[in-house]
């Protein structure tokens, strides 16, 4: 639990073994089954429900959201506009739509990064051990050091604001977070007797990470990258606020707020729906997380289950 | 005990000795003569070079880093570029107003978590329960600095109870400054409040299915007595580790905060000093707020070997 509110959800205790993968032709029944799980229902839909909104932004928006209309400025929600407008007549839903899909990008992309750092490192300690595991974990421990959100704001100021230098800011926390999953996780599957077989048939180190390891801690890096989606989510829409994220014309969850607080005495709902497009899809994600790893580890389900 | 604690203390010391590098390198490379930045357009090449001479910058880079990591140990933080006065002097003049907040916030969060924990944990499973994970379920999704825009239209512009921003100072006006902090401290506080909660609520079940819980049950003790003083003590660990880790979060984090309520608090001067490219501020106050992380860490780590012996032979 050490660097949640830092941002970052590890836990050593959170390692779990899963003997064995499934094939894909049972991937439709084990949706079926997941939908059992409450808060994976409402996890996947919500999340599901923004990542098509983001995708549909690419190519459609009721209304452009670079034209100014200032006719039709400061509406309340309405048929025609359904979020209402902002100061310069712009449509809200339509801007919600944009920005969902700049933060996403911006959370996803910094999750890649983590992922695809993090991974092969923790996955080179776990195997290696000695001095090569102490230096990659003090790394990670010296990473954590610094308050994430204050380092981000850091980068993005110095090397110029932007959507790239956000994901870099953020992917960067990331990979000691999947560094210390990664290996805390494959600590506990190379004690395992298939591996000790894997060994002695003369299977090298790296063969037995990618054929045994990985498929066996995937479950739980899927679980972390839906937690570190969500609070790239928050923490992008923090960037953006004070101005270091999407630049304009383009536009963000973060980016609107900012403009709506100037706005606030005369039209707080330009406040209201970027906060809630945040606050439903941060929840879908982190709902999304609790149900997976509910499923995928029955250890936790029956400690919630039991108490 | 004495060895856990040298060794660890050692390892505190190389990591702060990296993180100062990694502070000094990165604001090394960023591009930007803080000289001609002070001077101005219109400055002679001269001026800007005896200014770079008076401010060490013409100085070889290990002598540099070797003179402000020297001035941090003995409290010279050096001379802002922008301010032109000392950085430590700054420091001191924004954290009368970035501590209190943190305290009050964590106050404020750890006041309203426990005792939600406590309910949550002894009626779980029930409809409480529920409506409590479900609370902070939400609480864990809004970004703090949304819930303080809802404030400040709430009570500052709708109500007008309190001024929406500014910070009267604490020699000027204590109780109008004291009143300044309540929007901020409560939009940092629900938040970390509904983290707390949550984390406190599975390390209290955890503790709750332990054996000496049932022993304790089995010779009769009361189930508040059982919850208060079996559970809650062995569920401290954790919570202490979030609590340290809030405290560390909520000194450097209100950067944001204060900046919705224009408050003059540490945030606020990083984030000003970043913008004006004023590095001697932002590398100071940057490893200040690393030290105080790491030195939360190594305590923890120390109560922790304290309270359970079989931690001391870890690395």
């Amino acid at each position: 639990m050490r660097g949640l509110t830092l941002g970052y959800g590890v836990s050593d205790r959170m390692v779990t073994v899963v003997s064995k993968t499934r094939s894909p032709k049972t991937a439709w029944s084990w949706f079926i089954h997941a939908m059992r799980n409450r808060s994976f229902a409402v996890g996947i839909t919500v999340t599901a429900l923004v990542v098509l909104m983001a995708l549909v932004s690419i190519v459609w928006t009721p209304y452009d959201i670079t034209k100014l209309t200032i006719p039709d400025r400061l509406q309340g929600p309405s048929l025609t506009h359904l979020f209402g407008t902002d100061h310069f007549g712009r449509d809200l839903f339509s801007m919600v739509m944009e920005g969902s899909r700049n933060s996403m990008s911006v959370a996803l992309i910094a999750v890649g990064v983590g992922l695809f750092i993090g991974v092969p490192l923790g996955c080179l300690a776990a195997a290696k051990r000695g001095w090569l595991d102490d230096v990659l974990m003090r790394g990670a421990d010296v990473i954590f050091a610094f308050p994430a959100l204050l380092s981000a704001i850091m980068i993005t100021a110095i090397f110029g604001p932007g959507a790239i230098n956000a994901i870099i800011a953020i992917g960067i926390f990331n990979i000691p977070v999947f560094a210390r999953v990664t290996r805390g996780a494959a600590l506990a599957i190379w004690q395992r007797e298939f591996i000790l077989a894997a060994r002695a048939a003369g299977k090298s180190a790296s063969r037995i990470t990618v054929e045994h390891i990985l498929p066996n801690i995937a479950n739980l890096l899927v679980v972390q990258a839906t937690i570190q989606f969500s609070l790239g989510i928050l923490a992008e829409a923090g960037l953006s606020y004070v101005g270091l994220g999407a630049q304009p014309p383009s536009t963000s969850w973060g980016r609107m707020l900012a403009e709506a607080q100037t706005m606030m005495g005369i039209a707080p709902q330009m406040a209201l729906a970027p906060g809630i497009a945040i606050i439903a899809t941060v929840l879908g994600l982190n709902l999304l997380g609790d149900g997976l790893r509910d499923i995928t580890d029955p250890q936790t389900e029956n400690l919630a289950a039991h108490g | 005990m004495a060895a856990f604690i040298l060794r660890r203390f050692l390892m505190l010391i190389a990591t702060l000795f990296v993180a100062s590098l990694i502070v000094f390198a990165v604001l090394e490379i960023v591009p930007g003569d803080p000289a001609r930045l002070m001077l101005g357009l219109n400055a002679s090449e001269d001026a800007i070079e005896a200014l770079r001479n008076e401010m060490g910058l013409n100085q070889p880079i290990i002598p540099r880093y070797v003179s402000w990591v020297g001035g941090l140990l003995i409290g010279d933080f050096g001379t802002s570029y922008t301010y032109r006065v000392a950085v430590s002097e700054l420091v001191t003049e924004r954290i009368v107003v970035s501590l209190p907040l943190a305290i009050l916030a964590l106050a404020l969060s750890t006041s309203i978590a426990l005792p939600v924990a406590l309910l949550a944990a002894r009626h779980r499973g029930t409809s409480a329960d529920t409506a409590i994970m479900t609370a902070t379920q939400v609480g864990v999704a809004i970004p703090n600095f949304w819930f303080a825009l809802l404030l400040v239209y709430l009570f500052a512009v709708t109500l007008q109870w309190v001024p929406a921003v500014g910070f009267p100072g604490w020699g000027d006006d204590p109780a109008g400054s004291l009143t300044a902090l309540i929007l901020p401290a409560i939009a940092l506080a629900l938040p970390q409040a509904a983290i707390l909660s949550r984390v406190t609520r599975s390390a209290l079940l955890e503790a709750l299915s332990q054996d000496y819980i049932r022993t304790a049950r089995a010779k009769g003790v009361a189930e508040g007595d059982v919850l208060w003083k079996h559970a809650l003590r062995n569920a401290l660990i954790p919570v202490l580790t979030i609590l340290g880790l809030q405290f560390a979060f909520l000194l450097a984090g209100t950067i944001i905060i204060e900046n919705v309520f224009t408050l003059p608090g540490l945030g606020r001067l990083i984030f000003q000093a970043i913008t004006q490219r004023d590095l001697i501020v932002v590398q100071s106050v940057v490893m200040l707020l690393v030290v105080t992380v790491i030195s939360i860490n190594f305590l923890v780590d120390i109560a922790y070997a304290w309270a359970d012996p079989r931690l001391r032979g870890q690395r």
